[in-house]
């Protein structure tokens, strides 16, 4: 291990910290105009989604090509669970375990 | 902070591990599989160890392995791993009104450990900031079990894949089931109509503008995403969203 790398590793490290508290490492009242507050209700789902699709639609950089993908089956499924047993407990936990059991048997048995 | 015996001895502690549980199995399949990535890819176990330890960051460590391998400047890998973590600054905009409570060492130590699942099981649980001492200690209790579990869980079991590394084959594809986890928690997010064109939009727009580098892709999507709703809002549906 050079260096070079532990000084990366710890940057990320840095990274985490930075983001992960963003606002609220200063102590300073922070001004926060009314189309702000309106905002928050539709900016952490959007952030999350922006990491989340990519992973599941896009392969080698682009939108994927085919349909023949088991991750878009995966997902499908594991989010269709969740709707079905909204309300009722557990629901994440089924989207899990629902969405792995229709994607690895796509994905290591069939090779999609 | 999980040390501190006021919060471990705190009823809400243990309902903060108990609502990690419910997530447990994806978080732990993903943190194997980030473990297992890294030193296929090529780093040393040691490098990818101190990696774990000290990045607690799953989709940051998976954006980084391609860089740190291809050799790229240590800015163009931190720049990345910023746009991919800039949900947790969305995330801390909103923690803001329970933190400021805390003086700034015991926002600082609680706040490097919220990952999505924390951030998001705790809004359900406390959609109010508490407004008295002992309604704050519950919240601060709560989200240092949730957070506890979740970091003991993801440490154990990167570490378990950096050393199995040669017997789990990448291919399997078992980190998808972090993936899961996170499509789980969109939607738990999705409760409104609104908020579901939040997530169509940001979709599209970080897929259509993926080859941005930096992953800047992720910051358009979010301005993108909520210039359209805040639009949306103003215009009839946002009424009869108000109405149904």
């Amino acid at each position: 291990m050079e260096w070079s790398e532990i000084f990366t590793a710890v940057g990320l490290g840095v990274i985490t910290l930075v983001t992960r508290c963003f606002f609220f490492i200063s102590d300073r009242a922070l001004p926060f105009p009314s189309w702000a507050q309106r905002g928050l209700q539709y900016a952490p789902i959007a952030a999350l989604a922006a990491v989340v699709v990519p992973e599941i639609v896009v392969s080698q950089g682009t939108l994927m090509t085919t349909w023949q993908d088991a991750r878009l089956f995966g997902a499908a499924a594991g989010a269709g669970f969740y709707f079905y047993r909204r309300g009722k407990g557990q629901a994440v936990l089924g989207t899990i375990i629902v969405g792995m059991a229709v994607y690895l048997p796509l994905h290591v048995g069939w090779g999609w | 902070m999980f040390f501190d015996p006021a919060n471990f001895r705190h009823p809400a502690f243990r309902q903060g591990m108990v609502d990690t549980l419910k997530v447990a199995p994806g978080i732990w399949a993903w943190g194997l599989m980030t473990g297992v990535a890294m030193v296929q890819a090529g780093l040393s176990p040691a490098m990818a160890t101190l990696m774990t330890l000290v990045i607690y960051g799953g989709s940051a460590q998976l954006a980084a392995i391609p860089l740190l391998t291809a050799g790229a400047p240590v800015w163009v890998i931190l720049t990345t791993a910023f746009c991919v973590n800039l949900r947790f600054a969305v995330f801390s905009l909103h923690l803001r009104q329970y933190m400021m409570a805390w003086p700034r060492w015991q926002r600082l130590s609680i706040g490097y450990f919220i990952a999505d699942l924390n951030y998001v099981q705790f809004v359900h649980a406390y959609p109010q900031p508490s407004e008295d001492s002992d309604g704050q200690r519950s919240e601060m209790a709560y989200l240092s079990g949730n957070c506890f579990l979740n970091w003991i869980g993801w440490q154990i079991a990167s570490l378990l894949g950096i050393v199995l590394a040669a017997q789990v084959p990448l291919q399997w594809g078992l980190g998808f089931a972090g993936v899961l986890a996170l499509v789980g928690i969109l939607c738990s997010l999705s409760h409104t109509r609104l908020r579901v064109v939040s997530l169509a939009v940001a979709g599209a727009a970080a897929v259509a503008a993926f080859g941005l580098p930096l992953r800047l892709n992720i910051l358009v999507a979010i301005a993108a995403s909520v210039a359209v709703c805040l639009v949306m809002e103003q215009t009839s549906l946002a009424n009869n969203e108000a109405s149904s």
